[in-house]
């Protein structure tokens, strides 16, 4: 190395460094991109929507006066749908995922449900309604209902459930399956008192942002046909007698929240804005606690479990 | 005390309460039970496949209905979608144009700016700092997409009327920069996965040559990560192609032959949307123009994901 090259070496790490910088401040500033559209979109909305809720906002039914709406058949809808939701897509997520970890036989049979699991995840969410449309609502004759709606959404987090069961299966340490096969144990006992209990935090985290995700879903639901405006409540599923359980609210038509969002979203006065707004602002804190619970768990619980 | 006295039985008798042929008889109702806890296991691993012939089923048997009306040609090549009109036109072109059209400005969008977060966060923020925008990132992308929506209804597209006065109210450039937005941590999260998943050495060669972080991240990770990184850009191009409320709301829900984002259009899921509100009645060619609309959507997606497939046995690295 010749002296008069120094100066130059001495450029060329200064022009690096420069750039090292510039390109961290741009990844800085993608990041804010993201932060402030949350906040922008977070506090728009709180704003606008700020003196519409109420209490009365949560006990009134929609109307065509905006002043007097409320969102009582939606958030009731919502929380009937998603009961039908998690009933459906938590038991039959958790059998296949713990089939496919524990059981299945590595064969073209269990290759073509994986190949297929992935793709259903890529499948968007409108085809489920279309599948739904033609299967449950017509083929079945299940009616533009709470029924349909809640199994359209079961079989669209499906795989999401899947994945997340397996993951946390996979990340049990196969010398716990030995010490039980040791002592004796069948399959499904090594399943049920060993690989069940300690993946349960990663399913629970799976299961709660697939439902996260399907309380947000909108274009499925008003696929298969749901009202936009639907001013009475669904039979209680708590019957008068004997099991005290009435399962006629399966069979009901409904409203959910992303759907009385969209239909004030889609009427041009401001005052149904103002309503759209505020059911925007709840919808968002419900799936901002869904996706915080789910974190915490992803974070303290697991943390917790040592090998 | 009389089992004592009877030799060889007490012996096995000894080893537990049970008599052989009792063993054997539990032994097999456990085999039995074991075996019907596994079929119903396959049963419901079985219900994802299901639901692919399920969706396969639809789309096809109403599509040929549709197609029994509508010409594939005409259906193809038509620059007219006017389904509900007294004299209907049935071309898919006006649909494709406003899907592809948004999806390519949500993609300019977020493929630089997932990216830049991922490369970012994989190689330049301290740990501390991945773990608390991780998170918020996820939360970004669990919005649900009516909320997106409303916000470019409300927020983004007055803005951009600030910078051009003339913009329409509804257009699909304030549709796709916002749904650009709501996929962008479909992207980087997954590009950011693979970025991790390049061992340490490779790093501490390239900084033992003097390389710095910056050329480093680009000339090491990046090529080493391509596969994976690439298929976050398939899965976010799924997402946009796919995605409807974004665009059932902001972009305008008229099939408008053009690609200038400008201009209020209608993507092919915001069509499905719109008939699904209406009343129409089953067995309607209306009705079946839903499923023919939605087989188009399908099968590009279906493209994407096979792209996707060889995109990653292709470029896969192996280290």
């Amino acid at each position: 190395m010749k002296a008069e090259d120094i100066p130059l070496i001495r450029k060329i790490i200064r022009r690096n460094k420069r750039l090292e910088l510039l390109f961290a401040v741009a990844g800085f500033l993608a990041l804010l991109v993201g932060v402030l559209t949350f906040v922008a979109l977070f506090a728009q909305m709180a704003v606008a929507g700020w003196e519409r809720i109420s209490p009365d906002f949560f006990t009134n039914f929609p109307s065509r006066r905006a002043g007097q709406a409320g969102i009582l058949s939606a958030w009731v809808g919502s929380l009937l749908v998603m009961l039908v939701t998690a009933v459906s897509a938590v038991p039959l997520g958790v059998a296949a995922g713990i089939y496919l970890e524990e059981y299945a036989p590595k064969n073209l049979f269990t290759d073509v449900i994986e190949i297929n699991v992935t793709n259903l995840a890529g499948v968007p969410s409108i085809v489920y309604g279309l599948l739904a449309l033609g299967v449950f609502v017509y083929t079945f004759g299940f009616g533009q209902s709470i029924l349909s709606a809640g199994l359209t959404l079961g079989l669209l987090i499906l795989p999401v459930v899947i994945v997340a069961t397996r993951e946390s299966i996979r990340s049990i340490p196969l010398h716990i399956r030995e010490a039980a096969y040791g002592l004796g144990a069948t399959r499904w006992q090594v399943t049920r008192d060993h690989i069940v209990p300690y993946s349960l935090p990663g399913i629970m985290t799976g299961v709660i942002i697939g439902m996260s995700r399907a309380i947000g879903e909108t274009a499925p639901i008003i696929t298969i046909g749901a009202l936009t405006f639907i001013a009475f409540l669904p039979e209680s599923p708590i019957g008068p007698e004997f099991p005290w359980l009435n399962f006629e609210w399966l069979k009901s038509g409904f409203t959910v929240m992303p759907i009385q969002m969209f239909n004030w979203t889609s009427r041009p006065e401001e005052a149904f804005q103002q309503n759209a707004a505020a059911a925007g602002f709840i919808l968002v804190l419900m799936t901002l606690a869904m996706n915080a619970v789910s974190i915490w768990i992803r974070y303290h619980v697991r943390k917790d479990i040592k090998w | 005390m009389q089992e004592t006295n009877s030799g060889g039985a007490a012996a096995l008798a000894s080893y537990g309460p049970l008599s052989v042929s009792d063993r054997l008889a539990k032994k097999a109702l456990r085999n039995f039970k074991e075996r019907v806890i596994e079929l119903l296991l396959l049963g419901a691993a079985c219900v994802s496949v299901l639901t692919t012939i399920g969706i396969i089923w639809v789309l096809v048997s109403e599509s040929v209905n549709f197609f029994g009306t509508v010409s594939i040609w005409s259906f193809l090549t038509d620059t007219m979608w006017t389904p509900l009109f007294a004299e209907p036109r049935y071309g898919i072109l006006p649909l494709l144009a406003g899907t592809l059209t948004t999806s390519l400005v949500a993609l300019l969008v977020a493929i630089p700016l997932g990216t830049t977060i991922a490369i970012y966060l994989s190689e330049f923020a301290r740990p501390t700092v991945r773990e608390i925008v991780k998170p918020f990132l996820e939360l970004l992308g669990g919005i649900p997409t009516i909320v997106y929506g409303y916000f470019a209804l409300m927020v983004v597209i007055p803005l951009l009327q600030l910078i051009m006065p003339d913009l329409s109210g509804f257009n699909m450039l304030g549709a796709g920069i916002v749904m650009g937005i709501a996929i962008i941590p479909y992207v980087s999260s997954l590009a950011e996965d693979a970025m991790r998943a390049v061992p340490m050495s490779m790093r501490e060669g390239s900084y033992a040559m003097g390389a710095t972080r910056l050329q480093t991240a680009f000339r090491v990770v990046f090529p080493a990560a391509l596969s994976g990184i690439l298929s976050a850009y398939i899965l976010g191009i799924s997402r946009a192609v796919g995605e409807t409320m974004i665009v059932a709301v902001a972009a305008g829900m008229q099939p408008n032959f053009t690609v200038n984002p400008l201009e209020p259009a209608q993507t092919i899921s915001a069509y499905i949307v719109q008939v699904a509100l209406g009343d129409l009645p089953h067995g309607s060619i209306g009705y079946q123009s839903i499923f023919a609309a939605g087989l188009s959507l399908m099968l590009m997606t279906l493209a994407l994901n096979l792209v996707g497939h060889v995109v990653r046995r292709r470029f896969r690295e192996a280290y």
